[in-house]
């Protein structure tokens, strides 16, 4: 075979080869600008009149797809402020949507019932949020790995049960509390303005990004690194593995409740199924699918996912679905069914998850090119 | 009087429930360190086959030999689909614990929602005996029979499991194997078997905790796994983990304690206090009643 190469990146003979080499191809280039890029394209998109059929419903700039998209956004946040639980410190926590739910829960009670304003009720929420995570964090952080998991299950239980049980006709119960608007700004109701809850979702998805990767590069965050790869080492440091985990944990309850401020304001109200493990166990789904521990991979792995929970349930009852056989268009119908297979080949075949997948097509597509070059 | 007593045999038949579903995810736990979130589905997969059968197996029916039928072809399928999971999906990952909760997590996902896909999302009607839908009069208190049966089963699945565990070898391999498994796996005996055999055992007895449990509710739905299994989590971590008698005891002491603060407090305070139960054992005694210290 012959090789086709532009005579610039040719190795001379004698040298180095060019494989073995760090071959900045124009893709490194660009690759740093990349988020950039994706943001610049999130700002723009309200303005676009787009119409991707099969994609979206409506254009792009209709209060349908924003929603969705605004939707899309928040999870892509939780799952970064998961993640710095579960990827970067090691932390397997099936309670997240406890905190999550402190936040929804929160500013619903505190506007609707309490009439309080937005801007006393969210900040509320969510110091509400991060003290309930402070405090939940101190007992069940007295047992590691699976314990913890199973520890943290049974608290967001109890939030599970107090929501649904409706103590003192706060929650609404199984039917969920609506938002009284009168306490938001007007610049945030109505089907109209569901572009500046765009606005707001995105701004959310860009300060919990930034948390993170400030937390993560810290002195700190290469505390939890290190717990996560060897708690035992950290201890013999000197350094007290309780009081760091208690701090990722409490930080990520925030992060979890002021998401929960921003899904109030774009569903406009709280139902009770954000309280249930599910919604943990699909934060968990939408990190390992991503890539856990990655830059971008949960931010991605959670827009993904919620995208696919919406859009399967269409794409399901469509009729290049229906006309399949049964046994497989009732199971394709299912969302679940297809994000929890997806996800149980993710763990087998991609560890890495979709960050990882990248480097993986890399590695398989350089073997390749080397394996021709041997035969040339 | 009558109320406490009705309380206390009810109380007790929740605590069967759990302990069934309970025995098999602490010595699961216990051996092979894998935190299984796909039991509620063994559950699942239990009850829905006893439905099945209950209906279409030929020799199988609502009533007397014909429901013994249904509930025998209910627990082999249940095995069998715990046997299949544990070679298939749980094998390769050995060692690899928070991949395996990862697959496990992922396994319940999809199985409700096949279940869901297959029989409808909405609770079905659970073919059951006549006699479990009466009462017996004890001491003045009526008790239905339906939660009589799952005590009666409980216990003959505890005194199974325990006979099973002291006076066999295999039963022999995996208290050794909980207690350390290293140890074992260099006296060269293949502990790997033993985990296929512990997940068979584990998933016969939440199936058959789906099957009675089915006719002591009068319905089956495919979300009836999970709400089960978070307190089975809890019966565990109390209970501490890999001990079956630890199992039964924290599941008596949480299925009182839910029947009777619910009956006396608020309806779902029992269920609040369980989880304090669980924050003060932990604050306490991590390790659980009887168990060996959880760690991961």
């Amino acid at each position: 075979m012959t090789e086709v190469k532009s005579p610039e990146t040719a190795a001379p003979p004698a040298a180095v080869p060019s494989e073995l080499t760090e071959e900045p191809g124009r893709w490194h280039r660009v690759r740093p600008y990349l988020p950039l890029v994706a943001l610049v394209v999130a700002l723009i998109l309200p303005y676009s009149t787009l119409h991707l059929p099969g994609i979206f419903e409506g254009a792009l700039n209709s209060p349908g797809t924003l929603q969705l998209l605004a939707v899309c956004l928040v999870f892509g946040g939780l799952a970064a402020g998961y993640d710095l639980l579960f990827g970067r410190t090691g932390m397997l926590s099936f309670g997240h949507a406890l905190y999550f739910a402190a936040g929804v829960y929160g500013t619903d009670i505190l506007i609707t019932h309490a009439g309080l304003p937005l801007w006393q009720a969210a900040p509320l929420a969510i110091v509400g949020g991060t003290i309930l995570a402070g405090l939940i964090g101190a007992v069940a952080l007295r047992t590691v790995g699976i314990a913890f998991a199973m520890v943290t299950l049974a608290f967001a239980q109890v939030g599970a049960i107090l929501v649904a049980r409706d103590f003192g006709g706060l929650t609404g119960g199984e039917e969920g509390l609506p938002l009284d608007v009168s306490g938001v700004p007007a610049g945030l109701v109505g089907v109209a303005n569901t572009v500046n809850l765009y606005w707001l979702a995105l701004a959310y998805l860009v300060v919990v990004v930034f948390v993170v990767h400030r937390v993560s590069g810290s002195p700190t965050g290469r505390v939890l690194a290190g717990l996560r790869d060897d708690e035992r080492r950290i201890g013999v440091l000197g350094l007290d593995p309780y009081r760091f985990k208690l701090v990722a944990f409490t930080l990520a309850g925030g992060l979890a409740a002021a998401g929960g401020v921003v899904y109030c304001l774009i569903v406009g109200g709280a139902s009770p199924h954000i309280t249930s493990s599910e919604l943990t166990l699909s934060l968990l789904v939408m990190v390992v699918l991503g890539g856990p521990g990655t830059r971008w991979g949960p931010v991605l792995g959670g827009i993904l996912y919620m995208y696919l929970d919406h859009r399967l349930v269409s794409v399901g009852s469509s009729g290049a679905v229906d006309a399949l056989p049964g046994f497989l268009s009732r199971p394709l119908s299912q969302p679940l069914f297809v994000l929890g297979t997806v996800f149980i080949l993710a763990v087998y075949f991609f560890p890495g998850g979709l960050a990882g997948l990248a480097s993986r097509v890399a590695l398989l597509r350089d073997s390749l090119r080397l394996g021709s070059r041997r035969q040339s | 009087m009558d109320a406490i007593i009705l309380l206390t045999l009810t109380g007790l038949g929740l605590a069967a429930l759990y302990f069934l579903v309970a025995s098999g995810l602490s010595l699961v736990f216990g051996l092979a360190d894998v935190l299984n979130f796909a039991h509620g589905l063994f559950l699942g997969v239990g009850a829905y086959a006893t439905w099945w059968a209950a209906g279409n197996l030929p020799g199988a029916g609502p009533d007397g030999l014909g429901f013994v039928v249904a509930v025998a072809f209910g627990v082999a399928a249940g095995t069998l689909m715990a046997v299949l999971v544990e070679l298939v999906l749980i094998r390769p990952l050995y060692s690899r614990t928070i991949e395996q909760v990862l697959v496990t997590v992922g396994l319940s996902l999809a199985g409700v929602a096949l279940l869901q896909a297959t029989w409808g999302a909405d609770a079905r009607p659970f073919p059951r005996p006549e006699w479990t839908r009466q009462v017996t009069p004890i001491l003045g208190a009526q008790v239905p029979n339906g939660g009589l049966l799952l005590i009666v089963a409980a216990t003959l699945v505890l005194g199974a499991i325990l006979a099973f565990l002291r006076w066999t070898r295999y039963g022999l391999i995996i208290r050794a194997g909980v207690e350390n498994r290293e140890m074992v796996t260099a006296l060269g005996i293949d502990v790997r078997k033993a985990f296929t055999l512990v997940f068979a055992i584990g998933g016969a007895a939440a199936a058959l905790a789906g099957a009675l449990g089915s006719v002591y509710f009068g319905t089956v739905s495919p979300q009836q796994g999970g709400s089960l299994l978070i307190f089975a989590f809890i019966v565990v971590v109390i209970g501490g983990m890999g001990s079956v008698v630890g199992s039964a005891y924290a599941a008596v002491a949480v299925g009182l304690l839910q029947q009777f603060v619910n009956y006396y407090g608020t309806s779902g305070l029992g269920d609040i206090c369980v989880v304090a139960l669980l924050a003060v054992v932990l604050l306490l005694r991590p390790q659980g009643i009887a168990g060996k210290v959880a760690t991961a």
